[in-house]
């Protein structure tokens, strides 16, 4: 195995694209080690990208923030920024891990790796975040729910690398929130989750909406149904049954030892609910603080 | 030996100094199982069986034994064949002759220079396996038609038309079951299933094996026993105890799963073959497969009771699947489940089956956990139905010195009542609970062990002293015996260092399990402090030139026993040792016993938990533990057994379980999927140590490390079922499984 740090995203691609065997990027490297330890993966090359300029930099960027796809999740919990603007994103990339696989760990690598229980790519598919993509043909901008594939699998190519991930601007009374379910408190895989992003008038009332779902099918959700659902309302009673009905429907999870598909199913609307309850008086609470400037 | 005096004034013991090994384990110079080496050693690596059971038609090694670097391959034929049932079935774990009995079993083993060329070595073994159909679920397993793991295993105990799978069988019990019925207000009757667990310690197996050329060898490895380790391996390899000096390691946790052997063996012969120290380690992923979890447990029982909260019978049948061998855990169980009460009728039965699921090892208490889990859930169905406070029925019926305990004893001083009074005096017991809260409550028994016990106590010519003890510490019994030495001698703890000797070094002491080891080993070492005092009054007498008899022991000295004995001022032992050289030579106490009177313990656990109607998820929000310790010798020490029991149960009964796939294999054999509770999930642990002196140790010490995993089970189940409004009867009760309860 060959282990490489490039100085530059190009470098990376050119290195990936000349590569006959196996290759993998390397970011924080906790899901590629482990998966390396246990045996599951041989890769013949290893790009490390933590030594790339700017790589590891969040940057404001037209009212939004860029974040750089070697940024740790423990660095991007501490840009007040962020927090301020994307507290459900926050949320999302603060669980992942422990204390230690927080210091390392990557949003970027969170998504690369392709699992439908990521934590944070629900969140980011809330957010409508925007993936830079940079590979031998230069560099182009993909909404982050064209990333997914499936289970272990991206549609980027083996040559592609994700440089940055643009967190887009938001208008005034906005709020997100992410919420999973595990067995335990910590240190475990969503059985189901919902992330909620949405937008009010000054009434109170939701004028824009999106709901994702992970863990609930091959690949993270966007439920349109269930942003339909709420739009329009302010939350009352029966808009939050038909957005939990129709994360229910959009739900196509597998049975397996971490849940039945009628527990994964019914507590993904569960999760809708709740998330888009916090979302709701967090938009209403960004408001508040914005009237007091 | 009998208790001292009932009321005796300690100095040291009941205090709480730092354990020995506490300084060593916190800046990580404590020597683990995987922390030896030898020079030339070899890396020796296991190959297992994909298969949940298959017939193993061939193994063909050679491609590996070409491969550079691989010094030895061993199979199944490299083991000489036992004729003890017992051995055959522990060699034939270690590693498989004909049939592979379940996922992970072991078939070959390499040693190699390097983990690399073992783990290419072991790609290249080629076995031919002829897959057969498997079962790995206990009422399964005993279903007419169902493959059978092991033919011609069953004992004579078993009725005949049994499933050839049904191995052990056992029944206790006194008095008439349908006149008790009869005078019942209520009977419930229900079944229960319980998965199977894994004792979770964080170190895997690992260990050390070197056969010199003269048939010599030296086994270190990380165990609870050394002496049965030798006991087994050397009968295993074929070779006299003698030749065979076993070293405990460090122990990165056990909790009665490291009373046996798994890889020891494999290391002896591969070290045997290859002329090379060879070290093995198991890998997490081994640990879950191919050590021994608990039991699994499928369970009826039923119960009357009058109106006022009286028991008038109860009855069991326990179906035990202590894996792809037999196992007596059952018997256990069996004894256990109504030890709690005073009752007239009283009938248990217990079975074990074989399945395709690795061979049971102990964890504490084995086989009482599940038992009582079912007990005492229809008891609480019982209070609950009957309106019926769940304490004032236990305390009711609890059993007490002189009851004709359900499993044939007639118990003497036991602190059941006692502690089940503590609980209702605590203001745990009438707090107030919340909406989707409840509360839940469970009586635990343990029998104790005692056992065959050896230690030696050297006097330093310094004034220090150094005690040989040959239990390996598993929950900090070092300090506990250290304090004992010290509460004896009169010297301070701080001046003694005990040790955990090789085989080499003592008699034979039985396994550090059974909650032996405080009460045991305490008990030897206060003998064998005695008996070093003896030896010191006679030095003292000696010198003074008076009768031994007239020399008295008081505060570390020797002293005249009265005005008679003439006036001397005291002989320290600090002076008698500076001397001994001059006097006699060195001076040392020993002492060996086969020691009985462990008496039994009691435990009362109460939780409160919340269940999330919307998810069924259960947070436990309050947790209480309230044990008899007789004399809790280091109280930090009891109480971690106390709290470390309960978070080992919230996992049993919330989330931990062996799941296996429609093909027999097991899908979560790492700590991801396989779900102990971390930190968060859980409350503080509270504690209450009673102290009701056991009339069989001179300090009146219990047991306490098995009791406190016995109620959580229970106790939890409890809780759910309140806080939920559903009786739950499955374990673990995961949320999809308390969920799909909630929406019936
Ligand atoms: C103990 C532990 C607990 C965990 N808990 C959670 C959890 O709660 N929730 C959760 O979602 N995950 C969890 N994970 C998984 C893992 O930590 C996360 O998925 C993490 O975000 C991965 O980021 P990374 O930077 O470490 O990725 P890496 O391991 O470096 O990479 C992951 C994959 O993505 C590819 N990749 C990485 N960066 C790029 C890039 N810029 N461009 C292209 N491909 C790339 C890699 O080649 C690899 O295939 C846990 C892991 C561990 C070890």
């Amino acid at each position: 195995m060959r282990y490489m740090t490039a100085q530059s995203a190009s470098a990376a691609a050119m290195a990936l694209a000349e590569e006959p065997g196996k290759s993998r990027v390397l970011a924080g490297g906790t899901d590629l080690l482990v998966q390396m330890k246990a045996g599951n993966l041989t890769v013949d090359l290893v790009v490390d990208i933590k030594h790339i300029p700017g790589i590891r930099d969040i940057v404001p960027e037209a009212g939004g923030f860029r974040i750089g796809a070697a940024v740790a999740n423990a660095e991007l919990r501490e840009h007040a920024g962020v927090c301020q603007q994307w507290p459900g994103v926050i949320e999302a990339a603060g669980l992942i891990g422990s204390t230690q696989v927080q210091g390392r760990s990557t949003i970027a690598g969170n998504l690369c790796n392709g699992s439908p229980a990521a934590d944070s790519v629900p969140a980011l598919v809330a957010a409508d975040a925007v993936v830079r993509v940079a590979g031998p043909d230069g560099t182009h901008d993909v909404p982050v729910l064209d990333i997914p594939a499936g289970p272990g699998k991206t549609t980027l190519n083996k040559a592609q690398i994700v440089t940055s991930i643009l967190l887009p601007a938001r208008p005034a009374r906005s709020g997100d929130a992410y919420l999973r379910f595990i067995p335990r408190t910590e240190m475990d895989i969503a059985v189901a989750s919902a992330a909620v992003n949405l937008t009010l008038d000054a009434t109170g009332t939701v004028t824009a909406a999106r709901v994702a779902l992970g863990a609930v099918a091959p690949k993270v959700v966007l439920v349109e149904a269930a942003a339909k659902a709420i739009i329009g309302t302010k939350l009352e009673d029966a808009a939050l049954s038909a957005l939990a009905q129709a994360c229910e429907a959009a739900c196509n999870p597998i049975d397996d030892k971490r849940g039945t598909i009628a527990f994964r199913t019914s507590t993904a609307g569960v999760l809708a609910r709740r998330a888009a309850k916090i979302a709701y008086d967090r938009a209403q609470g960004s408001a508040n603080a914005g009237a007091s400037k | 030996m009998a208790l001292d005096q009932a009321k005796r004034e300690f100095r040291q013991v009941g205090t709480r100094p730092n354990r020995p090994d506490g300084v060593d384990k916190v800046t990580g110079r404590a020597q683990y199982g995987a922390d030896m080496t030898a020079p030339g050693m070899l890396t020796g690596a296991i190959l297992r069986s994909p298969h949940a059971h298959a017939r193993i038609v061939s193994i063909d090694t050679s491609a590996a034994e070409a491969i550079a670097g691989v010094r030895a391959v061993v199979t199944g034929v490299d083991f000489t064949p036992q004729e003890d049932n017992f051995l055959r079935d522990v060699q034939e774990n270690c590693m498989a002759r004909d049939k592979a009995l379940y996922d992970g079993h072991a078939v070959a083993a390499v040693a190699a220079t390097s983990p690399a060329i073992a783990k290419a070595a072991l790609k290249a073994i080629k076995v031919v396996y002829e897959v057969l159909p498997h079962v790995t679920d206990v009422d399964a397993a005993v279903k007419p038609g169902a493959p059978i793991v092991q033919a011609g295993r069953a004992l004579e105990n078993v009725p005949a038309g049994m499933s050839e799978n049904v191995t052990n069988a056992c029944e206790f019990g006194h008095g008439d079951l349908d006149a008790g019925f009869a005078k019942a207000d209520l009977v419930i009757e229900r079944s229960f299933k319980t998965a199977a667990t894994h004792q979770g310690y964080i170190e895997p197996h690992a260990c050390l094996a070197s056969f010199t050329a003269d048939g010599k060898a030296d086994l270190w490895c990380c165990t609870q026993g050394q002496f049965f380790v030798r006991t087994l391996c050397s009968a295993i390899i074929g070779m006299e105890a003698s030749q065979l000096r076993v070293t405990p390691s460090e122990i990165g946790g056990g909790f009665g799963g490291k009373t046996t052997v798994f890889i020891e063996p494999v290391a002896l012969a591969l070290s045997k073959k290859s002329g090379r120290p060879v070290k093995i380690v198991m890998t997490r992923d081994e640990v879950f497969k191919a050590t021994g979890p608990t039991v699994s447990s499928s369970m009826d029982v039923r119960i009357g009771m009058t109106k006022d909260g009286r028991i008038t019978a109860g009855e069991a049948n326990l179906r035990y699947s202590g894996g792809a061998f037999p196992c007596g855990t059952c018997d256990m169980g069996a004894q256990a489940a109504f030890a709690a009460y005073d009752v007239e009728a009283v009938r248990t039965y217990g079975w074990n089956a074989l399945t395709n699921r690795p061979k049971e090892a102990a964890y504490r208490a084995p086989g009482a956990p599940q038992a009582i889990y079912a007990v005492e859930s229809v008891v609480d169905e019982l209070c609950q139905k009957l309106g019926l406070d769940p304490l004032a029925v236990r305390l009711k019926n609890a059993a007490h010195k002189g009851t004709l305990s359900s499993y044939g004893p007639t118990f003497n001083e036991i602190g059941l009542e006692a502690t089940l009074e503590a609980a209702k005096a605590h203001p745990h017991y009438t707090a107030p609970l919340g909406p989707n809260q409840g509360r839940g409550l469970s009586c635990g028994f343990w029998f104790n062990f005692g056992g065959n016990t050896c230690v030696s106590l050297n006097i330093n010519t310094d004034g220090t002293v150094g005690v040989t003890e040959g239990n390996p510490d598993i929950g900090g019994s070092r300090a506990s015996i250290s304090l004992m030495a010290a509460e004896e001698l009169g010297i301070p703890y701080e001046n003694i260092r005990t040790i955990v000797a090789d085989t080499n070094s003592l008699g034979y002491n039985d396994v550090t399990d059974g909650s032996r080891v405080t009460f045991s080993v305490g008990l030897a070492t206060i003998k064998a402090a005695r008996d070093a005092i003896a030896k010191m009054k006679a030095r003292a007498a000696r010198f003074w030139g008076i009768d031994e008899e007239a020399v008295d022991w008081v505060d570390g000295a020797a002293v005249p026993a009265g005005p008679n004995a003439g006036k001397f001022p005291p002989l320290t032992l600090a002076e008698i040792a500076a001397t001994s050289p001059q006097t006699g030579g060195p001076i040392a106490g020993h002492y060996e016993v086969n020691v009985d009177g462990a008496g039994v313990s009691f435990g009362v656990h109460l939780v409160d938990v919340e269940v999330d109607p919307e998810t069924g998820a259960t947070k436990v929000l309050r947790y209480t533990v309230f044990q008899d310790a007789g004399k809790a010798v280091h109280p930090d020490y009891v109480e971690g057994q106390m709290q470390g029991g309960a978070v080992q149960g919230i996992g049993w009964a919330l989330n931990e379980e062996y799941i296996y796939g429609a093909d027999g294999r097991l899908q979560n054999p790492g700590f991801l999927d396989y779900r102990i509770p971390v930190a968060s999930d859980l409350p503080n642990i509270e504690t209450v140590i009673l102290e009701i002196p056991n009339p069989g140790h001179p300090y009146g010490v219990r047991g306490v490390g098995e009791t406190p995993i016995v109620p959580p089970l229970a106790a939890i189940a409890n809780a759910v079922s309140r806080a939920a409004g559903v009786r739950l009867t499955e374990l673990p009760m995961s949320p999809p499984r308390i969920l799909k309860a909630l929406k019936g």
